[in-house]
């Protein structure tokens, strides 16, 4: 009765809450409610399991339960919302770690393995590979411990290529000779987790997102994955729900910047010398102003329109900015946000940041929404944004960021542009924004640029 | 093939579209989000390593199974924690 109607039936509930919460995490007002529901399907599906006769020592899975669930609580509720995507990565990683030793551990149960079994195997163990090596090079570029730019020797996606095919040759080889299991299955650990390094490091900071999106959907496919290998229906839903869900973030970050999954993935942006085209040349130079000497502009804009991007939650400028905003609203100007769907280093990351400084969702605007507003705007501020407001993207053929979708802000009365220095942002694309007749230049550090701007207009 | 395997196969194809369906529409706002409560959900594997780590297998296969209860409990309790604690912020 327990093994056969109980337990299934709890799978199934779990199932559903997984569904639930899915459903209401795609709403702001269910989210919190979403999360919950999920979490609790959670716990069911654990609460099935160790109901299960087969279980009989509870040893080891107290230990494991303990030393987990205080690492993640005490990483969940240390992290500063700047290092959100390193943590989302992190956590991922350790996901698809799981699954790849899952995987492992069936072929060192003692049992005899069959071709369908240990294929499913072989395939938990490669996806929950480069989920885990792959996240955790993911975390090493966003914590800055790796160079974020694209780091490729000539031929490593092709290399990568062979490995994975390595990895199928190995597989077939095993199950034609179950003897030489045990060997082989180390050589399909080692090169899955080689394949997940080359799979993450020659793709640069601003196509993070893709990537981080692609491998959460990895983790989903590898437990589905492992659901094959253990038979287990919970894994199989659960696992295919997560892939779904994380298959639409990437296809929508791909659509953000008008590029295939394909090309992000293995081509990159193209590594020319000579970019800068025709648009741009050294004659051009740019405005540059202190933060003061933009007050009466300020004073009398109707509405301002931030675009905010990576640079923002490098300089932690968010709580600034929110203070530049209220002082604006109490002169009687309408603010809005622009949020590029690419802005940032994960999926939604400049709405986080922005929440965590108490700004309301309402004001944050789509590009398709804000794109028409831009005419009637007296000032765009751009804070720490480059690609994406870069107006090459709109009839430069030649440029490498030709057709993606960008934030008009060159359409405004007046942009600004908190930058740092001149320098050129990812893969070294000049920005003809920077030296258009209504572009002004603000350098420096965002979060005091921002602070100077506002002490100067109260 | 067997009937098991034909049902696990249903499964999985009709999960797929199911959860294509319910996450077609997401606002910007809420991709973090989605994606770290998507992302605690994956370690579903986490039924599997008790399965491992308890039902006294090998000394090998019961390692393992530890290390990944370790490894998805901390998928789990944190990616749930860390999203419970982003959407507290989301305010209109």
């Amino acid at each position: 009765m327990l093994e056969s109607v109980i337990i299934p039936l709890l799978y199934l509930a779990s199932a559903v809450c997984f569904i639930l919460g899915l459903k209401q995490l795609s709403h702001p007002r269910t989210a919190p409610k979403g999360n919950a529901t999920a979490a609790a399907g959670m716990l069911l599906a654990v609460v099935g399991t160790l109901l299960k006769a087969e279980i009989i020592d509870f040893q080891y899975i107290i230990i494991g339960l303990v030393a987990g669930g205080a690492i993640g609580a005490i990483a969940a509720k240390r992290v500063e919302m700047t290092s959100m995507p390193q943590l989302v990565a992190l956590f991922n990683g350790f996901g698809g770690l799981s699954s790849l030793l899952v995987a492992t551990s069936e072929v060192y149960a003692g049992k005899t393995l069959g071709t369908f079994t240990l294929s499913t195997v072989s395939l938990s163990i490669l996806i929950g590979s480069i989920t885990f090596s792959g996240s955790l090079v993911a975390f090493a570029k966003l914590q800055g411990i790796m160079r974020g730019m694209p780091l490729v020797f000539r031929g490593a996606r092709l290399f990568n290529g062979f490995l994975i095919l390595s990895v199928i040759l190995l597989t077939v080889y095993t199950i034609l000779n179950p003897a030489e299991l045990f060997t082989y299955i180390l050589w399909i650990i080692a090169l899955s987790l080689i394949s997940g390094y080359y799979f993450v490091v020659p793709i640069g900071g601003a196509d993070m997102p893709v990537v981080i999106s692609l491998l959460n959907s990895f983790s989903g496919i590898a437990a589905a994955s492992t659901g094959f290998v253990i038979a287990n229906d919970a894994l199989i839903i659960s696992g295919a729900l997560v892939g779904a869900s994380g298959i639409i973030l990437t296809n929508i970050m791909c659509k953000g910047m008008n590029r295939t999954l394909w090309n992000v993935l293995f081509v990159g942006i193209e590594d020319s010398g000579d970019k800068s085209g025709a648009v741009t040349g050294p004659q051009q130079t740019a405005k540059s102003y202190e933060p003061e000497d933009t007050v009466v502009l300020f004073e009398n804009a109707k509405q301002v329109v931030i675009v905010p991007g990576y640079g923002m939650a490098v300089a932690q400028a968010q709580h600034m900015v929110h203070e530049l905003q209220k002082t604006l609203e109490a002169k009687g100007a309408t603010v809005k946000y622009a949020i590029h769907p690419v802005a940032g280093r994960m999926p939604g990351h400049m709405n986080v940041l922005l929440a965590e400084a108490n700004v309301s969702y309402d004001k944050l605007y789509d590009l398709d929404d804000i794109n028409p507003d831009f005419e009637e705007t007296d000032i765009a501020l751009v804070i720490g944004a480059n690609d994406v407001v870069n107006p090459a993207a709109r009839h430069d053929t030649s440029s490498p960021i030709f057709g993606m979708p960008i934030l008009d802000v060159d359409k405004a009365q007046t942009v600004f542009v908190l930058k740092r220095s001149m320098n050129p942002g990812y893969a070294g694309i000049e920005n003809e924004l920077f030296f258009n007749e209504n572009t002004i230049m603000i350098f420096g550090d965002a979060k005091e640029t921002v602070g100077r701007l506002t002490a100067e207009l109260k | 093939m067997n009937a098991q395997l034909l049902v696990e196969i249903y499964v999985l194809v009709l999960a797929v579209f199911v959860g294509f369906e319910v996450i077609a529409k997401v606002p910007p706002t809420l991709h973090t989000p989605l994606m770290s409560g998507s992302n605690a959900i994956s370690g579903i594997t986490i039924v599997g390593a008790l399965i491992a780590a308890g039902s006294g297998g090998t000394e090998i296969s019961t390692i393992l199974g530890t290390v990944a209860i370790a490894a998805a409990t901390i998928n789990v309790v944190g990616g749930f924690m860390v999203t419970q604690r982003m959407l507290k912020m989301f305010k209109r």
